[in-house]
């Protein structure tokens, strides 16, 4: 068998051989007819008769020789490889044709494994849950109930199926003595935390319990990148001292490059600490919860665990158990994962089979193609069959053939792949979670090897199925060309036809969802946000920590002070403040708010919005004041208590917002009460793709009063300064100036502009809308070159049918008519099936639009006029030529 | 004439001629067993240079190049060892295959009478 193989590789000296051996039988064979009297030309015939087909011979030899099988494959190959070469236009229009939908699959679903399929990239992330509660509030369900420190301390004592368990959230801190101060991206964790995600620092030690309380010496752990950029890669960091937040803190270790913890990838690391006041009954449910289960430990064991543990905290720290029953209060453990990727799946999950569409497509075109050229090759297959090949054989090899074209396809689409991975991550779309994990990997290359098999199956198997039945073709066919059976050649027209059919209903339903896409994106750009004119107004996020200004007075008096030098730069209209500025999710704060002369269902009352804004707010971000008057410095001086709350809000509890003017409202059932003096216009402060919320805005400033323990002051605040500079460096230089002559130790952050908020806001919807535009251009492309195709290869079939036709007489038109109307009807049918399957289908991704429905009339009725424009033209052109072709010419042609 | 030859009986034959003969190359033995066969057997050249091959991968014979008695580079074939062994294999299951067929063509022909 080992000598066998190795004759594959000593093929051309063993024929050589062979050569000669059989040449000297021929001639002995020669020489022995001559010895009997004949002549020397008779005596050759004779042994050439004698002799039989040398090439017989030669192949029976050979597949002894060989493996039969792995040779024919090879020789088949070789043969495959020479026709392909022979058609060199039409083969690069498969591959191209390939490559692009092979490569738009493969960069698709590179993304989906790596944001979706890969498990997260710590040890053991099956073991990983995310701990969350959930509860009603006024008939609304929330999963995402937050824990509060003392549930912390609860669970971390009395748990059964933890093996580790940490609170985190990530928030800023600002690092000062190193450089400018800089506002940098801080993640807070208990020490169970890092040791639950399971991975290690790559120097130092972890936190450790001691961490967590106020006695220890201040502790915080760098990131690698962190680490690299601002201590310039520093290999005796540890122990070192870094004031963050005005404090001296010592390293105590760097985390690994790329690490990256949830979503987030924060700079520095830091304990938390509880303190005191804070383990109050009262407590704020503020923190994430993670942990990992122990071995074997299933979910539904874990949320059983955590609902055992529920009553325990309640008895020990006297919380409102009655209400918390009437809420619903269950815990909602779930997978870490889910929690990481959040709500992108379903978007990624429709690019991906939206792209799969545009694949299919392809595939179609390129059966097509290859369907004409089988035509062209009739004669030679036949010519092939009669010399002894078999059916199967020749089937095989134009099977390889696709096979072939479908890899080198994958091929160039891996690296069209490559590419548009690249940009696609330069692009940065809608932050992605887990962007980086993103990567061509061995999953994604069997990936696009399967797809470029699978697609070289689908339109390999058409040709052969329609060319290779052994009646669709006989000898007789062959030897009269022409003659070919009028019945045979609508038979594979019709197969062609079909095949447009199908290219231009999946066309529709692309052109369908991205035209909704395109309405929803219009729709959302036509929202009135409740601000004017974002791009001209410039933010700042400025916190002035407890660590750096202690009395809240004077961190108030402070942010006061540096409004008023901002206001100052020439070319400033207007500047305020708020903790949370629209759509700046991040930052946004939800209370319980009771109205005076409003009753509550039993339980809790709704959650509501809250910010602090100080006076100017809404003359800065252009939002109207429909009822009432704006804030005044000598009402946060005097820490009066005041409220304005949005137009929404007034409606829902009052009917009229002029109504709600000096009406009272207090945060939870124990605060002051605070009198409503304006009410604002709505807001779109979660992004305009979500519901308008309604809104209370408190006073910037001191607030103090019974719910409060000690005087409260927002320390963290964005600055909005409307300018026509807003954006520019020199702006921002001066912002930073007037900043830094009232304290050079508070870094400014987030310095961008609300536009750019605004536009984050849309990037779930423009990126899918970018995407469907593309796969449904591709499609619509795909589809018309189908169309055309079709209608020039019938074209080209008919010249001398066309030819006759006008020789006797028929108008130019008239011809072109019966073409055009051929190319309208395989429009309508596809049109007519791609409708119905659209409605069908969009129904899935109408948690993506906006403003539009998923049957949206206008958009089907858009895509139905342009697909038959485009078919119409694809058709009437190839028409043209063939009109003004000369009959006399086309009646020579054959 | 029987046009298919079975490939177990054309095997013997090709090693029975080399043993009785000694070296010989493909034309040689054809030849040989064309005149053995007294003209029945003219062997199809597609099916002699395969068996021949085949016979050489199992090691019963070996080739080499040679000058044949007209002066002509011609390639020699000739019995191995394994090759001797499997004459007489070979032999033994012969006779036996025809000792069988004859009883089977024997009976049949008795009953025909």
């Amino acid at each position: 068998m080992l000598s066998r193989f190795w004759n594959l590789f000593r093929r051309k000296r063993l024929d050589r051989e062979l050569d000669a051996e059989l040449r000297y039988h021929m001639e002995s064979l020669e020489a022995q007819y001559r010895h009997r009297g004949l002549s020397a030309e008779e005596a050759r015939m004779a042994a050439r008769r004698d002799f039989g087909g040398a090439v017989a011979v030669e192949e029976a030899y050979r597949d002894q020789r060989g493996i039969p099988m792995l040779e024919s494959l090879c020789r088949d190959i070789r043969f495959s490889l020479r026709s392909i070469r022979r058609t060199p236009t039409l083969t690069l229009a498969v591959i191209a044709t390939l490559a692009i939908g092979i490569g738009a699959n493969t960069a698709m679903f590179s993304i989906v494994n790596g944001v979706l399929i890969q498990p997260l990239p710590y040890p053991q992330p099956d073991a990983l849950v995310a701990v969350w509660h959930t509860a009603q509030f006024q008939g609304i369900t929330s999963n995402n109930i937050r824990l509060s420190s003392t549930m912390y301390l609860t669970y971390s004592e009395q748990n059964k199926t933890f093996q580790q368990f940490g609170l985190w959230h990530a928030g800023a801190a600002s690092v000062t003595g190193i450089g400018d101060p800089e506002e940098v991206r801080a993640l807070v964790v208990t020490y169970g935390t890092l040791p639950a995600i399971g991975v290690h620092p790559a120097v130092g030690r972890w936190f450790s319990a001691a961490d967590d309380t106020t006695a220890a010496q201040e502790t915080v752990i760098l990131s690698y990148g962190y680490w690299q950029r601002r201590l310039g890669a520093d290999p005796a960091v540890l122990g070192k001292m870094i004031t963050i937040d005005s404090r001296p803190r010592q390293v105590i270790g760097v985390m690994p490059s790329g690490f990256q913890f949830m979503a987030s990838d924060a700079d520095v690391i830091l304990p938390q600490r509880f303190q005191g006041n804070q383990l109050q009954p009262n407590d704020i449910h503020a923190y994430v919860g993670i942990a990992r289960l122990k071995p074997g430990v299933s979910l539904a064991e874990a949320n059983a665990d955590v609902a055992r543990m529920l009553p325990i905290w309640i008895d020990k720290y006297g919380t409102n158990g009655a209400a918390l029953n009437a809420a619903r209060f269950a815990p909602a453990l779930r997978p870490l994962k889910q929690d990481v990727v959040g709500d992108v799946g379903r978007v990624l999950w429709l690019l991906m089979v939206t792209i799969g569409i545009v694949l299919l497509i392809a595939c179609a075109n390129v059966a097509n193609l290859l369907l004409v050229r089988t035509e062209g090759r009739e004669h030679e297959i036949i010519v092939r069959a009669a010399l002894g090949a078999g059916w199967v054989q020749i089937g095989r090899q134009l099977f390889i053939e696709s096979i072939i074209l479908a890899l080198s396809g994958g091929i160039v689409g891996l690296m069209v792949a490559y590419g548009g991975l690249r940009l696609l991550v330069a692009m940065g779309p809608m932050q992605l979670p887990r962007l980086a994990e993103v990567s061509i990997n061995s999953p994604v290359l069997l990936f696009a090897f399967a797809v470029s098999v699978t697609s070289g199956l689908l339109f390999g198997l058409i040709p052969v199925v329609r060319y290779l039945m052994p009646k669709s073709l006989s000898l007789g066919d062959a030897l009269h060309t022409g003659g070919r059976t009028l019945s045979l050649r609508r038979q594979r027209r019709d197969s062609r036809n079909a095949l447009v059919v199908a290219q231009v209903a999946l066309a529709v339903v692309l052109l369908v969802a991205a035209g909704l896409m395109i309405r929803s994106f219009n729709a959302l750009g036509n929202v009135q946000p409740g601000f004017t004119a974002p791009e001209r107004i410039q933010t700042v996020r400025i916190s002035i920590p407890e660590s750096e200004v202690v009395e809240p007075e004077r961190t108030a008096q402070m942010q006061h002070d540096i409004m008023e030098r901002i206001a100052a730069i020439p070319g400033v209209t207007s500047v305020s403040f708020s903790t949370a500025l629209p759509m700046e999710t991040e930052f946004e704060d939800n209370i319980v708010l009771t109205a005076e002369d409003q009753t509550y269902l039993p339980g809790i009352p709704p959650l509501r919005r809250s910010k602090s804004v100080a006076p100017d707010y809404f003359r800065t971000l252009g939002t109207p004041l429909i009822a009432g008057r704006d804030f005044t410095w000598s009402e946060i001086h005097d820490h009066r208590a005041v409220a304005i709350v949005s137009e929404n809000m007034a409606r829902e509890m009052w009917g009229e917002p002029l109504v709600a003017l000096g009406k009272r409202i207090r945060v939870g059932r124990v605060g002051l009460w605070n009198e409503i003096i304006g009410v604002a216009g709505n807001v779109y402060d979660s992004g305009v793709d979500q519901p308008v919320p309604p809104i209370v805005y408190w006073r910037a400033g001191v607030q103090r009063g019974p719910g409060i323990p000690n005087a409260y002051v927002p320390r963290e605040v964005t600055f909005a300064i409307r300018s026509g500079l807003a954006g520019t460096e020199e702006f921002i230089k001066r912002i930073s100036e007037a900043v830094w002559m009232i304290d050079p130790n508070l870094p400014l952050a987030r310095v961008q502009t609300l536009a750019e908020v605004y536009d984050r806001s849309m990037s779930r919807a423009s990126f899918a809308l970018v995407m469907l535009a593309i796969a449904g251009f591709m499609a619509l492309v795909l589809g018309i070159v189908g169309v055309y195709g079709v209608i020039s290869y019938d074209i080209a079939q008919r010249t001398r049918e066309v030819g006759l036709r006008i020789a006797l007489g028929a108008k130019g038109w008239e011809v072109r008519r019966m073409f055009l109307r051929r190319g309208l009807a395989m429009a309508t049918i596809g049109i007519v099936a791609g409708t119905i399957a659209a409605f069908a289908l969009t129904r899935g991704m109408s948690s993506l639009l906006f403003g539009v429905s998923p049957v949206d009339p206008v958009t089907y009725a858009a895509v139905a006029i342009v697909l038959l424009v485009a078919a119409g033209l694809a058709s009437y052109l190839p028409s043209l030529r063939a009109t003004h072709v000369n009959p006399v010419d086309s009646l020579r042609v054959e | 004439m029987p046009k298919e030859v079975l490939q177990g009986t054309l095997d013997l034959m090709v090693l029975r001629t080399l043993e009785t003969m000694g070296p010989q190359h493909g034309f040689g033995l054809a030849q040989r067993i064309l005149q053995i066969s007294e003209g029945i057997l003219d062997l199809n050249q597609g099916t002699l240079y395969p068996a021949l091959l085949r016979l050489e991968q199992r090691g019963w014979i070996k080739s080499k190049w040679g000058i044949s008695d007209n002066n002509r580079q011609a390639k020699f074939y000739e019995l191995t060892p394994r090759g001797r062994r499997q004459i007489t294999q070979e032999t033994e299951s012969w006779e036996l295959t025809v000792s069988v067929m004859d009883r089977f063509l024997r009976k049949a022909a008795t009953r025909k009478h």
